[in-house]
Order: structure tokens, then sequence, then C-alpha cells
């Protein structure tokens, strides 16, 4: 078994449309939460993670320049991140399919977490 | 904002959204106090009512059940955020108070309680501004909002605009509206004639009903084109030292071009369905008088008519009043006397100070300057604000001295 992150990415374009209206919204809603608690009866769910707000700050280099961002506009925002629990890389892949962010046009990374062998 | 989070929080928490709102304008008080007042000041109140909100879902997640549509929705934070987020939207605070209005006019509260929890919970209007507008105590008021609030908790949810109730419901919406404005222009309120701010938030009202399809019925649109033409003629109501105006008295270049023009057209698209109603009518009596550049270019041969019309759908004594008026205006004084004192429940009218005042004004143009001073007082001592005092003083003053030079 092994830790696995989901770094979910959506445009902002694209989640203004899963949001349009407070119907629409609901059911957005509602879709990704059916979709994490069935990650967590199947004991996968190892951490519920959190959303992340579109704006931030981005410190960059030696000189620890400080800028705006990311852009609202940029096409793949980091929504958020989830941490679970999968046999390997191809479950947690397989896994991840069924995403509802997928529907909406964002994507999922799936990254293992380094495990130290010490 | 009490809408929108009553979306979220459900309208049986009407009291706990109240509080989230009240909250939030105190928060913007401190902090405005010590730091300015920011630039965006909305903006600033509807993210500090956000974060609140969101707060109080965090905090009473296992001890309240919020709003039965968002289920167990608000459990988890990446969907709590996000529905928070969307029920403060711009259209979904429009959708919001559009359901609160339609909730707001519950077959079970009477109109005037329906009208002051309106302007309560959609229009931010305390107790005391409600009471001194209907001329009620506060004591009242409070108890008029309170008793229509415990109705608005036993509805389960906000009113479904698809509900099957929707065109019953929309013509409570419409009645509450035409009385809010009404209120606002003819009002009786303590300080001043005019409460122009009531006046606007009907119009607001009225704007985002015809906003929604299905409510953007001829009806609505002749309910729109009455309070366009009426408030066309706000500006002029007050003359230059502040005193009321009547219609034939006033400044017509004064009136509001731009509200004419809107009413007229409202009024057009309002002949569009085959009903004739008293906003209608109503609407069609202002545009009469808006489309005349001077009083004695009035059309009063159809404004009687529609008077009589108006009579024949919503008959009452303030109608048949002003069409008395009509009539003294085509027919004469003679006449309009004889049809001011055929008015039936004329009694109805006896605390209503322009019955006296009319037959004071017609015995003027017969003549009768005393007779005229002796209505005009009695109408002075029915007066319901200084404003309509000063006026009628005026009006005995010019008896008294006119009369005074004709020995």
């Amino acid at each position: 078994m092994g830790e696995f992150v989901y770094l979910f990415r959506i445009g902002a374009a694209e989640q203004r449309e899963a949001m349009g209206t407070p119907e629409r919204a609901q059911q957005s809603m509602r879709v990704w939460l059916a979709w994490m608690r069935e990650l967590e009866a199947n004991g996968h769910l190892k951490n519920p993670g959190q959303p992340l707000e579109p704006q931030g700050k981005v410190v960059r280099g030696r000189q620890k320049a400080v800028t705006d961002g990311p852009y609202v506009e940029v096409k793949d925002l980091v929504a958020g991140f989830i941490v679970i629990e999968a046999r390997d890389l191809a479950q947690a892949v397989e896994l991840s399919t069924g995403c509802p962010i997928l529907e909406g046009g964002g994507s999922v990374e799936i990254r293992p977490v380094t495990k130290s062998s010490l | 904002m009490v809408a929108a989070l009553t979306r979220i929080f459900g309208v049986h928490n009407l009291a706990l959204a109240e509080d989230v709102v009240q909250d939030a304008f105190c928060r913007a008080l401190e902090v405005w106090k010590v730091r300015g007042v920011p630039e965006n000041p909305s903006a600033w109140l509807m993210a500090t009512a956000k974060n609140r909100a969101l707060d109080v879902i965090r905090r009473e997640r296992t001890a309240r059940i919020f709003a039965p549509e968002m289920g167990r929705l608000l459990e988890s934070e990446w969907t709590s955020a996000p529905l928070v987020e969307e029920a403060f939207a711009p259209p979904a605070i429009r959708d919001e108070q559009l359901r609160m209005m339609f909730s707001c006019c519950h077959p079970r509260l009477a109109e005037e309680a329906q009208v002051a929890i309106v302007l309560n919970i959609l229009c931010g209007f305390g107790a005391n501004e409600i009471g001194s507008a209907f001329l009620t105590g506060r004591a009242a008021i409070e108890k008029r909002i309170s008793r229509g609030k415990k109705v608005l908790a036993s509805s389960k949810r906000l009113f479904d605009l698809t509900d099957a109730e929707f065109a019953s419901r929309l013509s409570a919406v419409r009645r509450a509206l035409y009385l809010l404005f009404n209120e606002g222009y003819h009002g009786a309120s303590a300080e001043a004639g005019v409460r122009v701010e009531l006046c606007s938030e009907a119009m607001r009202l009225t704007r985002l009903l015809r906003e929604h399809p299905p409510a953007a019925v001829p009806e609505t649109n002749a309910l729109a084109a009455l309070m366009c033409l009426h408030a066309a003629r706000l500006p002029a109501r007050l003359d230059s030292v502040g005193d009321l105006s009547p219609l034939l008295d006033q400044d017509r270049s004064r009136w509001d071009a731009r509200l004419v023009a809107e009413g007229l057209a409202l009024l057009e698209r309002s002949a569009a369905g085959h009903e004739l109603t008293a906003y209608h009518v109503e609407a069609a009596i202002a545009a009469a008088h808006a489309s005349a550049p001077r009083v004695d270019e009035t059309d009063w041969e159809s404004i009687v008519s529609l008077y009589d019309r108006l009579m024949t759908i919503a008959p009452s004594p303030v109608v048949a009043l002003n069409r008395a008026i009509g009539i003294a205006q085509r027919d004469g004084a003679e006449r309009g006397m004889a049809a001011l004192h055929a008015i039936e429940g004329r009694d109805r009218l006896r605390r209503y100070p322009f019955y006296p005042a009319a037959l004071g004004e017609l015995e003027r143009r017969r003549g009768n300057r005393e007779a005229a001073r002796e209505h005009f007082s009695a109408a002075l001592a029915l007066a319901r604000n200084p404003m309509e005092r000063r006026f009628l003083e005026k009006r005995v003053r010019t008896c008294e001295s006119a009369s005074g030079s004709e020995r």
C-alpha cells in the first residue's frame, strides 16, 4: 500500500461553468461529495486535504520577489489536494478516473508520496 | 444578504441568518472606525458575512439542521465554502431575493404584515422606520414582523418559483409592492409627506420581478408603468420652499422625463394581454396626466372615463373622490360638488383630509369663501403630517384674506 496525493487543477472558466447557477452549484457539489464519500467508504481516503482559494502570492528567487498570482485566468489553477491510499500507482490512477473534476474539464495529477526508508 | 444566507441555512434558521448579517455590520463598524471605510464597503461586508457564515456552519454542523436541499453538503469544507460563495454571487442573490419576496407574501399573513416583513428582510428597514412609515407604533410593527417571521420559519423551504402556486402568489407579491409604493407616495408618515426611499425600494423589487420571465406578465408591467409614471412626478411634488404641491399646480418641467418615457413604454407593453386590471387603469390615468405638458391641456374626458372604469374594477371612496375632481375639471365646480356628495361610503373618508380639502377647493371656485374656509379648516384638523398641515394652512389663509378683502 502506498500514499498518493491527488492535485486537482481546473481553469477559472470551467469552474465558473460548474458553479454557474445555484442549482448547478449544488449539483456539482453533490457529485463531488459523493465521490469523496465513496473513496472514504472503501478505505482509500487517507486525508481529506484542503480546497484552495484561487488567488494568492508567489515568492520567487533569491530576491524573494513577491508577485500576485497565480492569475485567476490561468488555465490550470490548483484547486486543492487530497491524500489517498492505494495498492500502487496503477490503482491510484484507476481511482482518480471517477473524479467529477474530469467531467468539468479539469485534471487530476497523481503523485506518489515519497517515503523515506529510514 | 439575509436572503442569500437563508438559502444556505434554511428559512427556519432566518434568525440565525439575520444574526450573521448583523454581526458582519458590527464588525465592519469596528474595523472601519479604526482603519477607515474601505474602497468598496459592500464587497467588504459581503466577504465578512461569508466568513461568518462559514464559521457558523463549521461550529454548528452537528448541532443544527440547515437547509434541507443542502443536505450533507455543508458537512465538508470541500463543498460548503463553494456553496456559500455561490449563494453570494449576484445572480444567486437576485434569485434569492425573488424567492424571499414570494415567501414573505404568504397567504397566512395579512397584507400589511407582508409589506412590513418585506421592508424588514428585503429592504433592511428597522421596526422604527417601518412604524413611522405606517403611522403605527414600533411595538405593533415588531409584533407584526415577529409573527410574520414565525410563519416564514414554519415553512420548510423558501418559496419555489416553479411552484404551482406561483400565479396566485404573484398577485399577492404585486399587491404588496403596490402598497409599499403607495405608502411612500401618499404615505401618512409623521415627518414627511413623501417617503422616496419606500418608492424606490418598491420600484427596485418590481424590476426584480420583471427580470424573472414567468413574472413579467402584462399585469406586472402595468404595475411597473404605474410606479414609473407616479415617481416621475416626485421631483415636483414639493415646491421650492418644500411645501406639498398638488398635481394641478406642479411645475411640470421638473417631472422626470426619463421615467415618464419608461412608464409609457411599459404601459404599452402591458397592453399585450386581454385583461384590464386596476394597475392598467391607474397607469393609464397617470399617463394621461404625464402626456399633458400644461394643466389646461389635460384630457379630462378620458381621465373621467378611466375613473369610471376603475370604479367598476376596484371601487373605493378614494377612487370616487378622484373621479369627482376629474368631473369638476371637465364640467365645472357645480357638477364636481354633486359628484363629491354622491360618493358612496363617504363616511369612510371621514379621517381623510383630502375629502374636505376637495370640498373646500370647489367652494372656493364657486366663490363661497366662507364655506371654503370651513372645509379647509376641517381638513387641517385631519392633517397627518407637517407637510399636509402647512399645505392646508395656506389654503385656509388664502380664503381668509380673500374674504377679508371682499368686505
